[in-house]
Order: C-alpha cells, then sequence, then structure tokens
C-alpha cells in the first residue's frame, strides 16, 4: 500500500448562526483556504470528495449545493453522506486507489433546521421514531446504561465538560468559549435525565476542509505532511435495543483495526494525544475504553488522574473537543484537523509539546453505533 | 412470496408532516432580493474573468472558480429560452399539498445575463408560447414584499 | 499503486411498482443475498460495505446504519455515498476505490429505492434550491422536456425518432426477468400515450420502481477464484459540472458532464472508437430523447446523428453497439439502484450470465449513470485483466 499524507487542513470559526453565508459559501472560504495552507492551486488537486447530508441541509441532493464552490467543476467528484472522519476515508481510498490528491471538504448549518427532527429521522421510523427518540433522548439512554454498568456518576461526566470547555478556550476556533465547573454543569437545565445542557454539544455552523496527497505527489506541498498511518471504521447494530449501549464494540473493532495496520501494539504508550467526538460529556471516557487506553468502566478514571489534561500523558480533546463546536458531520473532520495541527506543532495555545502521534475520531448514527479511527504521525512509519 | 390474499393484510405508516427550515440566502441573495423590493429590477453579479453575468447573484464562478464582486444592475425584461406546460399532479414540498396544474415552468434568459433564470409564465396556453418571446416581471406590491422568490409573482409575455 | 479490481457477482430484487410486503431492509436482503451466492461466498467473506440511495424518497436519515440488518453490515465497515441520480454509479465507483486502496478484499456495493413509499416527484422537487428554484420547479420531465425542445428544433429530429428507444428498451427489457414493465410495445403506443410535458409522452419516460442491487467487488488474485469470468474495471470517470439549474442550459454543447467523463475514461481505458470497441452499452437514459442526443456525447455517432443511429439499427442488440440488453431504466428505475444496475448489467454481459438477454462475445463494456444537476458518470469494464 502505498503512503499518504494530510498536506493541507482549513475550518471555519464554529458559531452558532452564520447568517451572512450559505452552505457554498463555507465550502468555497475553507477549501481556498486549504489549498493555501498546503500551497497548491486548484489545478494541483485532482479530485473532490463533499460531505453533507439531505435532512440537515433541508435539500435531496445536498452535494449539488456546493460543488462550484469546492472547485469540483471540471473535476471527478463523489459525495460521502454521514461524518467528515468517514468523508476523509474515502478521500483517503482514493488517493491511494490512483488518484494524486484528494481535497476532502465538509460543512453543515445546524442552525437552518431543526436538529430534533433531523436526528429524529435517524430512528426506525415504523416502531420508534413516533416515540421522539432523537439524538438527545437516545444518548441519555447511554449515558443512563453507562453509569449503571460501571457505577459512574454525573459528576464524573461534569469533569468531562470542564476540562475540554477550559481547552476550548485555548482554541480560537471553537464555538463555546466558557469558565465551567462542575457546579455549573450540574445546575445547567436538565434536558434528559441524566444528561443537562452543560454535558452537551451545542449545535453550530461550520465547515473544514483537507486536502490527502499520495506520496508521489506530496513534493508539491509546502506544508509538513502528516502522514495516515492507519484507519478503519466499524458499525454495531441498527437497533438501540439490539446494542449493548455500555460497550462500543464497534469502536474496539476499528481501534484494534487501526492500531495494527499502524503497528501500534500498547496505544497509551504510542499515541501522544487523542481527538475523539464527545457529542455528550459522557462519550469520552466511553470512547476512551473502546479505543482501549484504559479497561470497561476506567475512562473516567484517567481524568481523575488527569492521564487526559493537557498535562497528562495523553491529552483528550486539546482542541476543546465537541462539547465546544458541534457543526454535524464537520465536527469528525475536525478532529482529523486539530490531530494534524497538533503534529505540524501549529496548534498555538492548545498545542500539546512533542506531538508525534494522534488519534482522531468521528462518529456515525445513533449513540455512536459506527466509528471511524484514524492514526496520524508526522513520521512516516 | 406474498399471495394476492395476502396483500390486503400488508400494512403501512404514513408521516406527512413537512420538516421545518430557516435557510440563509445569503450575501449576494440577500442584496437580489432588496434591489428587486427597492426598485423592482433584476440584479447580476459579473465573473472578473470569463466575464459571465449571473442572476441570481451568487459568488463563485464554477467554471473560473473565481470570486465575484461586481454587482450588475438588470432590467425586469428577458427571452425565454424553453418552457413546459405542467400538466401532471404531485405534492408540492412548499405546502405539503397538490401543487395547482397546469402551470408553465420558464427558463428565462434576463436581458444582459448570461445563465438562466427559472420562474413562472403568466400563460398555459401551449399554442401562444413559443421560445424566444418576450418577458416581463410582475413583481407583488412593494409593502407585500417579504425576500422571498414569490415577491416575483410570475412573468408575463410582453410581445 | 492501484491495486486491479473486479466484480464477481451481482445480485438484483425482481423489479415491481409497489413491494409492500418487504420493509426497505428486506429488499436489500434479497439483492444482497442474490450477489453472494452469484460468487459463492457468504456476508463474514464480505471486508465492507458501500450503500446509497436518497434520503428523502424513504425519510430515513443515516441509511447506511439504518440498513445493517438488510446489508448485512454488522460489525463490518459500512459508508454511505449519495449524488443523487447518479448514486449507483458513485457507490460502485466507492466500492471500486475501497478495493483499488488495497485496503480491502471482497467490498459489497448496495444502491436501493422504494419509490412508492414517497411522492416522486415531491421528492424530487427538494433537490432545486429551496430559495431560487423550488417554488417553480416541478421534477426532472420539464427539465428534460426543454433539453428535448432544444435539440429537436436544432437537429429536426422527431418524437417518432425518440420513440424507438422506448421500442427498443421495453422489447429488450421482455428477455430480463428482473425486469419492472414487461409488456411489449409498438411506436403507436408511445406516440399515442398521454402528454406529461411537450415533447415527452408517459412512455417516453422511466417508470418509478422499488427494488435495490447488490454487486461485489474483489481484488486481483481474490477476483479470479471467485468468478469464471471477472468483469475488470478498466475505468470510471465523473463530472457532475453543474451547481445551479440556470447554468446548464446550453443544451447546443450537448451533455457536457457525459462528454468529459466519457472521454476521460474513453482515454484511460485506450478507447479511440467507442461505438466499434464498445461490445455493449448499458446507459443511464431516464427518458427516450436522452437515447438518440446523449450517445452522440458519448461519440457513438457524431452530432446530430443519432436518432439516424438508432432508427438504422446500430443500438439494437443485433446492432454494432447494442444498447441496453437489460431494458434500461426506461423498464427499470428505483433510482438509488438504478445506475448500480447498469454496472451490473455492463458486468453480468462481460460475465457472460445474461440469460436471453446475454450479448454473444462482450470483451468491453460502458455503464453510465445520470442525475443531479445533468451530470455523468462513467465505467468501462472488460474481459481482460486490466
Amino acid at each position: 500500500m502505498d503512503n499518504i499524507a494530510i498536506v493541507g487542513v482549513a475550518q471555519t470559526k464554529y458559531a452558532e448562526r452564520k447568517k451572512d453565508k450559505t452552505c457554498a459559501d463555507l465550502v468555497f472560504d475553507v477549501t481556498r483556504a486549504a489549498m493555501e495552507d498546503a500551497g497548491l492551486a486548484l489545478e494541483d488537486v485532482d479530485n473532490v470528495v463533499t460531505v453533507s447530508n439531505d435532512f440537515i441541509d433541508g435539500r435531496t441532493i445536498s452535494s449539488m449545493a456546493v460543488g462550484d464552490a469546492a472547485g469540483a467543476h471540471d473535476k471527478n467528484i463523489s459525495t460521502v453522506e454521514g461524518d467528515g472522519a468517514f468523508g476523509a476515508l474515502y478521500g483517503a481510498m482514493r488517493t491511494l486507489g490512483g488518484f494524486g490528491t484528494t481535497l476532502v471538504v465538509a460543512h453543515a448549518k445546524g442552525s437552518e433546521g431543526d436538529v430534533k427532527f433531523i436526528t429524529n429521522g435517524m430512528f426506525e421510523p415504523i416502531y420508534q421514531r413516533l416515540l421522539g427518540l432523537e439524538s438527545i433522548s437516545s444518548s441519555a439512554l447511554q449515558a443512563r446504561m453507562y453509569m449503571d454498568r460501571y457505577g459512574l456518576t454525573e459528576e464524573d461526566f461534569a469533569r468531562v465538560s470542564v476540562k475540554n470547555h477550559a481547552n476550548g478556550k485555548n482554541n480560537p476556533y471553537a464555538h463555546l468559549q466558557l469558565d465551567v465547573t462542575v457546579d455549573d454543569v450540574m445546575n445547567s437545565e436538565k434536558l434528559a435525565d441524566p444528561l443537562k445542557k452543560l454535558d452537551c454539544s451545542p449545535v453550530s455552523d461550520g465547515a473544514a476542509a483537507i486536502i490527502i496527497a499520495n506520496e508521489s505527489h506530496i513534493s508539491k506541498a509546502k506544508t509538513k505532511p502528516v502522514w495516515v498511518r492507519g484507519m478503519a471504521h466499524c458499525s454495531d447494530a441498527y437497533l438501540l435495543g439490539d446494542r449493548d449501549l455500555a460497550v462500543p464494540q464497534s469502536l474496539a473493532a476499528a481501534s484494534k483495526k487501526a492500531y495494527t495496520m499502524a503497528g501500534i501494539n500498547d496505544p497509551m504508550k504510542s499515541i501522544d494525544l487523542v481527538e475523539l467526538y464527545d457529542a455528550f460529556s459522557y462519550m469520552e471516557p466511553m470512547w476512551l475504553e473502546g479505543m482501549g487506553f484504559c479497561e470497561a468502566g476506567k475512562g473516567a478514571t484517567l481524568l481523575d488522574q488527569g492521564v487526559t489534561a493537557m498535562s497528562g500523558a495523553l491529552p483528550v480533546n486539546p482542541s476543546g473537543g465537541v462539547l465546544s463546536s458541534h457543526a454535524m458531520l464537520v465536527a469528525g473532520l475536525a478532529r482529523i484537523i486539530e490531530s494534524v495541527l497538533q503534529l505540524r506543532g501549529e496548534a498555538g495555545q492548545r498545542q500539546v509539546e512533542n506531538a508525534k502521534t494522534a488519534l482522531a475520531h468521528g462518529i456515525n448514527g445513533a449513540c455512536g453505533q459506527a466509528h471511524c479511527v484514524w492514526i496520524l504521525g508526522n513520521q512516516k512509519k | 412470496m406474498t399471495t394476492e390474499r395476502d396483500y390486503d393484510k400488508l400494512l403501512t405508516v404514513a408521516l406527512d408532516k413537512a420538516m421545518p427550515y430557516d435557510w440563509s440566502i445569503g450575501l449576494h441573495g440577500s442584496m437580489f432580493f432588496q434591489e428587486i423590493r427597492e426598485n423592482q429590477r433584476f440584479v447580476g453579479i459579473r465573473c472578473p474573468q470569463c466575464k459571465k453575468v449571473y442572476v441570481p447573484p451568487r459568488r463563485v464562478c464554477g467554471p473560473c472558480y473565481t470570486e465575484m464582486d461586481e454587482l450588475v444592475p438588470l432590467s425586469d425584461t428577458g427571452t425565454l429560452r424553453a418552457f413546459s406546460v405542467v400538466n401532471y399532479p404531485f405534492i408540492d414540498p412548499n405546502t405539503g399539498g397538490q401543487r395547482p396544474v397546469p402551470y408553465t415552468y420558464g427558463y428565462i434568459q434576463m436581458d444582459g445575463a448570461d445563465n438562466i433564470f427559472s420562474h413562472i409564465i403568466n400563460e398555459t396556453d401551449v399554442s401562444k408560447i413559443e421560445v424566444g418571446m418576450r418577458l416581463k416581471a410582475v413583481f407583488k406590491p412593494k409593502e407585500k414584499m417579504q425576500g422571498h422568490i414569490t415577491d416575483i409573482i410570475h412573468f408575463d409575455i410582453i410581445s | 499503486m492501484a491495486q486491479k479490481v473486479a466484480i464477481v457477482g451481482t445480485g438484483q430484487t425482481d423489479h415491481k411498482s409497489h413491494r409492500p410486503d418487504v420493509t426497505g431492509q428486506e429488499m436489500i436482503r434479497e439483492a444482497v443475498d442474490r450477489a453472494l451466492e452469484d460468487c459463492g461466498i457468504t456476508i463474514r467473506d464480505i471486508d465492507a460495505i458501500v450503500i446509497g440511495n436518497m434520503d428523502h424518497f424513504e425519510s430515513i436519515n443515516y441509511v447506511d446504519n439504518w440498513s445493517i440488518e438488510g446489508s448485512g453490515g454488522f460489525m463490518k465497515p459500512i459508508m454511505k455515498v449519495t449524488t443523487g441520480g447518479t448514486t449507483g454509479a458513485s457507490v460502485a465507483i466507492a466500492a471500486y476505490y475501497h478495493v483499488a486502496s488495497g485496503m480491502f478484499d471482497r467490498v459489497l456495493a448496495i444502491g436501493w429505492e422504494k419509490n412508492s413509499e414517497s411522492d416522486t416527484t415531491g421528492a424530487i422537487i427538494t433537490c432545486s434550491d429551496p430559495i431560487w428554484d423550488r417554488f417553480s420547479y416541478s421534477g426532472a420531465i420539464p427539465s428534460l422536456a426543454t433539453e428535448a425542445t432544444a435539440y429537436m428544433k436544432q437537429y429536426g429530429a422527431t418524437q417518432e425518432d425518440a420513440a424507438r428507444v422506448a421500442v427498443r428498451d421495453r422489447n429488450n427489457a421482455l428477455n430480463n426477468p428482473h425486469a419492472h414493465l414487461q409488456r411489449p410495445i409498438t411506436l403507436e403506443d408511445v406516440m399515442s400515450s398521454p402528454m406529461l410535458a411537450h415533447p415527452i409522452k408517459l412512455l417516453d419516460v422511466c417508470p418509478r420502481t422499488d427494488g435495490a442491487c447488490a454487486v461485489v467487488f474483489a481484488a486481483d488474485g481474490e477476483a479470479q477464484r471467485l468468478a469464471k469470468k471477472p468483469a475488470w474495471i478498466h475505468a470510471s470517470a465523473v463530472r457532475h459540472t453543474y451547481s445551479w439549474f440556470g447554468d446548464s442550459t446550453d443544451y447546443d454543447a450537448g451533455l457536457v458532464s457525459l462528454a468529459r467523463a466519457s472521454q476521460e475514461a474513453y482515454k484511460k481505458a485506450g478507447i479511440t472508437d467507442p461505438s466499434r470497441e464498445l461490445d455493449v452499452a448499458e446507459l443511464y437514459l431516464p427518458y427516450t430523447y436522452a437515447g438518440i442526443k446523449w450517445i452522440e456525447d458519448l461519440k457513438f455517432c457524431g452530432r446530430g446523428e443519432g436518432a439516424k443511429f438508432v432508427r438504422e439499427g446500430n443500438t439494437n442488440m443485433d446492432g454494432m453497439i447494442p444498447v441496453n440488453p437489460s431494458g434500461g431504466v426506461i423498464s427499470t428505475n428505483c433510482i438509488g439502484a438504478t445506475a448500480l444496475l447498469r454496472v451490473a448489467e455492463a458486468s453480468i454481459q462481460v460475465m457472460g450470465k445474461g440469460g436471453k438477454r446475454q450479448l454473444p462475445k462482450v470483451n468491453k463494456a460502458l455503464a453510465t449513470g445520470f442525475g443531479g444537476c445533468f451530470w455523468s458518470d462513467v465505467m468501462i469494464l472488460g474481459a481482460e485483466r486490466s
């Protein structure tokens, strides 16, 4: 298999409502910025993968709105509907399978649709959808199951929110820039027990783009390449009742595969930082368990021991994570971008010292049904 | 395999609720609707590279991949480039009900523009419509305009 | 270096206008089972899955996640690729890259649609821009009607010229046990069918169908093991040229996206004289006029010669370049599956599994997809490992 690397990245600042920009405007902004970052011209990019969702955009063939803006007028193009980490994965496959340089761009304007309707649309239409299940209430079920299984408390989750919001203050792109205490989280509005408002990510508008190049095409780019060392994705069963919601087995499978591809035996030893998809506070410890950084039920202990803090052995979500900015679909791509900035040593105030290997992560579907895991490194192998 | 007798026992679940959206028109589109309201005329945007004028105005010229910012005032008249008198019934996603038919869907080249603007032509008798006819936009009264495509009621055939 | 890839198995449902006897997942499962059986493997042998359809046709968000029971994706890598009418081809191309990348050896591509579950035109209208076009837009037929009108005016083609395409495809469908419409038709039937939007009549357009298609892609080495005669992917190319309906209306220029995509694919596959070098074409022709006009963009014949080319029988089963032995889109249209069916049918011809619709000697086959804003996807398959 060839070597491929990420040579350009760009993201918008995430915000509640970008009324001055259409989806196409956002895509144009980040597409140009990613090419500028890479030092590449449009003719150096030989194909494009856009990422969009028809429910979020309120438009069938949502990709139709952004082809021009992504510079794809006369290029090979395709569209992944799902999280941007999956879109990037397809972009990587294309770069391994014949193309030289692939642009992947994702956008979402959560402000324009009704997120409860949109995420209610994930659920089974005959038996479940009419119950009103959507993203928050289904995640509340998962959080409750997780607490019950391992004796975790709401405070355990509140501490994740406190850490990530503090990190978010170092990230100029973050939507929320909040000073938050455990009490603030505990006293924030209860949305769906046990989840409170500050356990939940905001709904953001934003876009992000990356450029992936085959090693054969890498010399044209001016940036320090960030190598794709491993990647994998995997899906669990669909119906929530068919899954053990407290055990992310599809994440465990994807992580294992990505580690094997990257030649990693002990992730805790080999990985310097993690950017994961914490749409809700409880997800961070749960995903860390799935990724094999600790035993089942011990994710919260990592936080308590300071392991996941900026000064710890494994900083998790230095960017402030999805809890600080949640443009749907974009968020997984943003995890990759944040990892790239870390590995290039360009993460500013949120920089993790001596970061050489990072894990970036995206999810699809309710309660993390499907996961996508990326291992990135600033050394080739 | 399902037999005819089984067929009557098969059930379906219906969903007939529209999902709400609040789409941003963006900077250029907002200027278009403001110009319609203030001056009852169209406005397009010119690509600095290929010089094509697009209406409605938008930010990027796809073929040139160039940012556009030169707004070009246009009139309220144009030429019919293609049309179709629509006779078949269908659910209108804008309303959730049946769209009234017949109506005439028109591809209109606004004077001074290089691309096509789509709207409705105020004539449903096929024998009275021809490609190449001259058209003029009919606007809502200014006080009733709301920055929406229906601020233009339809296009009249003027010759 | 890209890994060489071939199609080794295909499966499709017996297409119908309405399948209330199955859920979407169950319908997908029918196609998947047939595809696996076709190449003698089980779902355990599948390394990854790509699936596609159009969300608002069934109002299911995250179809890749929803599909698991039908697609067989439990604890497997699965992703959704969707690009409107071209979805099926985009899914096939994505499955190709899954294997070409070297990451997977056996990948399942799935396209499906239950058009009976929504108002198809109402759903298609939601593909138009919500601010500018949705108010006046009335679905695919009028924009195709405008293209047809412009073509007839430019080259003097007639409604009868287009009708011949429907007669050809619908009568070919009689040889395809999976086809949705299986009633023979005559030129008079087409001409006397109700006018939908001048000059398009009812029998000039595709039906709406419930159906699914699944195709197994395999890596070099594995492909030869799974199929006696694998259908190798020689090239694929895509152009989604326009973002705005109003920019795509220079009909005198032909179907720009198809001309550009096919040129790229021909070049990659080393084809210089397509109508002679290709042995069969499965074309995404959603309406009859495309059958005379778009074959010009594919360089089967010169500009303005499409009607004559079809009239002289060149695209018949015994002609120079048989088009749509399966009966094509005019006979079966389960939208998210439609372009994948073109790829599947082209590979069936290469693999020699076409039964009554099989052509005698197929070395190279072309499949196309159409949709979105006059977009085109192209794939070329061949018997030779390439």
